[in-house]
């Protein structure tokens, strides 16, 4: 029992990691209805931005308590992932609004490319470590279970992003037009929304969210690299698939659920029969198994197709 | 119709001069012996060819957008390697009675089954996905390419993540260029069959093609497959020529190499994506001092094909050639 809770807890803090990067997949989906498959890819920038940010405030920021210092680079690195996101989508897909969806995604493949290899160009192709911005060390009180700081940081820091997000989302007016423009963007247009403000700030919503998502990753896992991005940005994809695309209970709960199933693989790959290895093959098994049985997903609402 | 028949003879042609004079060092008449390095280019460049080629049949063609090609060209290469290095003796004993045409043909036999376990792969894959479109059906073969990679990776028959040595070096610059020209013909071929117009009316509207009585969903499993064949061909040919095959050889990013060859070429057109498979070949070549800029130009060139020509650098140029054919 002990071994499934600490199982538990560590799915829970990589799941929190996949749902605020699938968030970003959700809210880009619902105003443009197309998969920005840079996503995973502004994560990474995320990360490295987090990385030079606290070498550069460490000096600077020495005497403060360590738990600020962590939500100044937090803060900071989601502000320029924010910026990043904004001018991604004005440059490269904006021009691309009326074009058929294959043309956009393309585009998107090609910005993801774009990001990986300036990335390995600017920071090197090895694995850089992340510096720790929490002394990492173990809670007490959990019994047999183990749990560091770190771990509770990012779980707590999760749970307020997401409430913030909640509180974008229903209580302010361009919630209200992100809302809008997602359930009809033509009549939403005709109301008065100013629709490419509402995308530009859904992207940069998105991607602030992305670049809390790396720092907790990084923290939690060390060592960054410029493809670090690629495999959790599809994890978090099938996360947004699994909750049902559009819907952002269903990213915050799909990427739960991912964290947890794909830690309870490996840590029981013995009884389960099935190589640690396969970790990474999990994912797209539950996409493939999700999209043949209820490809609207958990929250998702069915679509049909108009002619 | 005429560009493609042309480019079809070209192809040929080179296909047999070479397998006459450059095919191996007893090849019937050696005249022209060009170095190592200029070959292994002009092989690879075949090769590209057939992935282009055969990907274009799924996504310039048929309109479902894969992204995982380099999938089916890892079944084809490790499932032709299973049959050349890790049953090699005893395959050959049995084909003793062949004497000296052996070889040619244990190498036959293992292109087979190569390209046949990658069309029942693209079977497997394509029957599912069939409900999924655009960027679903992107993210679901790309998920499909990756568990590929994965199962390879853990089965430890077939060399894990350490990869497979000590395979035969068969590939020769005929095989190659003639299986090039086969691929080119088939697709020509295909396309202007019934089967063709199905592809077309699938990707140019499903529903109303659907409307019309077209089986969307066959359509949509034959490309698959034959675009599956093919790349599983093409993964045997690399095999042999390379002579050592990982995992990590077929990655993601191998994918996105063959897509960037379509669209380049522009999709649905077999000549551009011919001649744009043959170019960026050379052009990996020539850059390969800059290797790390050359992706990041690769990258922006995608972007910015995408934003101001979408059809691709050569698509189109097939009705041009002929609209200059009509009016001569």
């Amino acid at each position: 029992m002990n071994e499934f809770l600490q199982q538990l807890i560590n799915g829970l803090s990589l799941g929190a990691v996949y749902a605020l990067i699938a968030l970003g997949y959700t809210m880009v989906y619902g105003v443009l209805r197309f998969i920005n498959f840079a996503h995973g890819d502004v994560f990474m920038v995320g990360a490295f931005s987090g990385m030079y940010l606290s070498r550069w405030l460490k000096p600077l920021l020495a005497h403060w308590p360590e738990w600020l210092f962590a939500v100044v680079v937090l803060a900071g690195s989601m502000a320029f992932c924010g910026v990043l996101g904004i001018v991604i989508e004005r440059l490269a897909y904006k021009p691309l609004r009326e074009r058929p969806r294959l043309t956009v995604l393309i585009t998107a493949i090609g910005v993801s490319l774009l990001l990986e290899y300036s990335g390995q160009l600017l920071f090197g192709a090895a694995p850089r470590g992340f510096p720790s911005l929490i002394e990492s060390r173990s809670l007490s009180g959990l019994g047999e279970l183990h749990a560091t700081n770190i771990q509770a940081f990012v779980l707590t820091a999760t749970a307020l992003l997401l409430g913030g997000l909640h509180l974008i989302v229903m209580r302010t007016r361009m919630g209200l037009a992100m809302r809008a423009l997602s359930l009809n963007p033509t009549a939403a247009m005709l109301m008065g929304v100013n629709t490419n403000v509402v995308i530009s700030f859904t992207f940069g919503l998105g991607s602030a969210l992305a670049a809390a998502g790396a720092i907790f990753y990084a923290s939690l896992y060390q060592a960054i690299e410029p493809f670090m991005g690629v495999l959790p940005g599809m994890k978090a994809f099938v996360a947004a698939v699994l909750g049902g695309v559009g819907s952002l209970p269903g990213a915050m709960v799909g990427g739960l659920i991912l964290g947890v199933v794909e830690t309870l693989v490996v840590g029981y790959s013995k009884v389960l029969g099935i190589p640690p290895g396969y970790r990474d093959a999990v994912a797209f098994v539950i996409l493939i198994l999700i999209l043949l049985f209820k490809p609207s997903g958990l929250f998702g609402k069915q679509q049909r197709e108009k002619v | 119709m005429g560009s493609r028949n042309s480019l079809l003879l070209c192809v040929l042609v080179f296909a047999v001069v070479s397998a006459l004079f450059t095919g191996h060092p007893e090849a019937a008449w050696p005249l022209a012996q060009i170095d190592d390095y200029l070959l292994n280019i002009l092989i690879m460049a075949g090769i590209n060819v057939i992935l282009a080629v055969s990907l274009n049949i799924v996504s310039g063609h048929t309109g479902q957008f894969s992204l995982g090609h380099a999938g089916f060209m890892a079944v084809g290469a490790y499932g032709s390697a299973a049959v050349t290095q890790i049953g090699g003796k005893p395959i050959l004993n049995a084909l003793s009675f062949l004497g000296g045409a052996a070889p040619i043909c244990m190498f036959v036999l293992s292109l087979l089954v190569g390209g046949l376990l990658a069309a029942l792969a693209g079977f497997a894959v394509g029957l599912p996905s069939l409900r999924l479109k655009g960027d679903y059906l992107a993210i679901v073969t790309l998920g499909f390419g990756e568990i590929i990679r994965v199962v390879i990776q853990n089965t430890e028959a077939v060399g894990g993540a350490r990869g497979l040595t000590g395979i035969p070096a068969f590939t020769t610059l005929g095989w190659t260029w003639g299986l090039a020209a086969f691929c080119i013909y088939c697709v020509s071929a295909l396309i202007r069959s019934t089967y063709g117009r199905g592809f077309l009316a699938v990707r140019d509207d499903e529903i109303a093609a659907e409307a019309m009585g077209v089986n969307t969903t066959k359509y949509k499993v034959t490309a698959f497959v034959v675009g599956s064949f093919f790349a599983g061909l093409a993964g045997a040919l690399y095999a042999h020529l390379i002579g050592y095959i990982t995992p990590e050889g077929f990655s993601f990013l191998k994918s996105v190499d063959v897509v960037v060859m379509v669209i380049l070429g522009g999709m649905g057109s077999t000549l551009g994506v011919t001649v744009a498979a043959i170019l960026l070949t050379a052009l990996n070549e020539l850059l390969r001092q800059a290797e790390q800029y050359r992706m990041v130009a690769f990258a922006l060139l995608l972007i910015v094909l995408m934003i101001a020509r979408p059809q691709g650098l050569l698509g189109g140029i097939d009705r041009w050639l002929q609209a200059r054919r009509n009016r001569s």
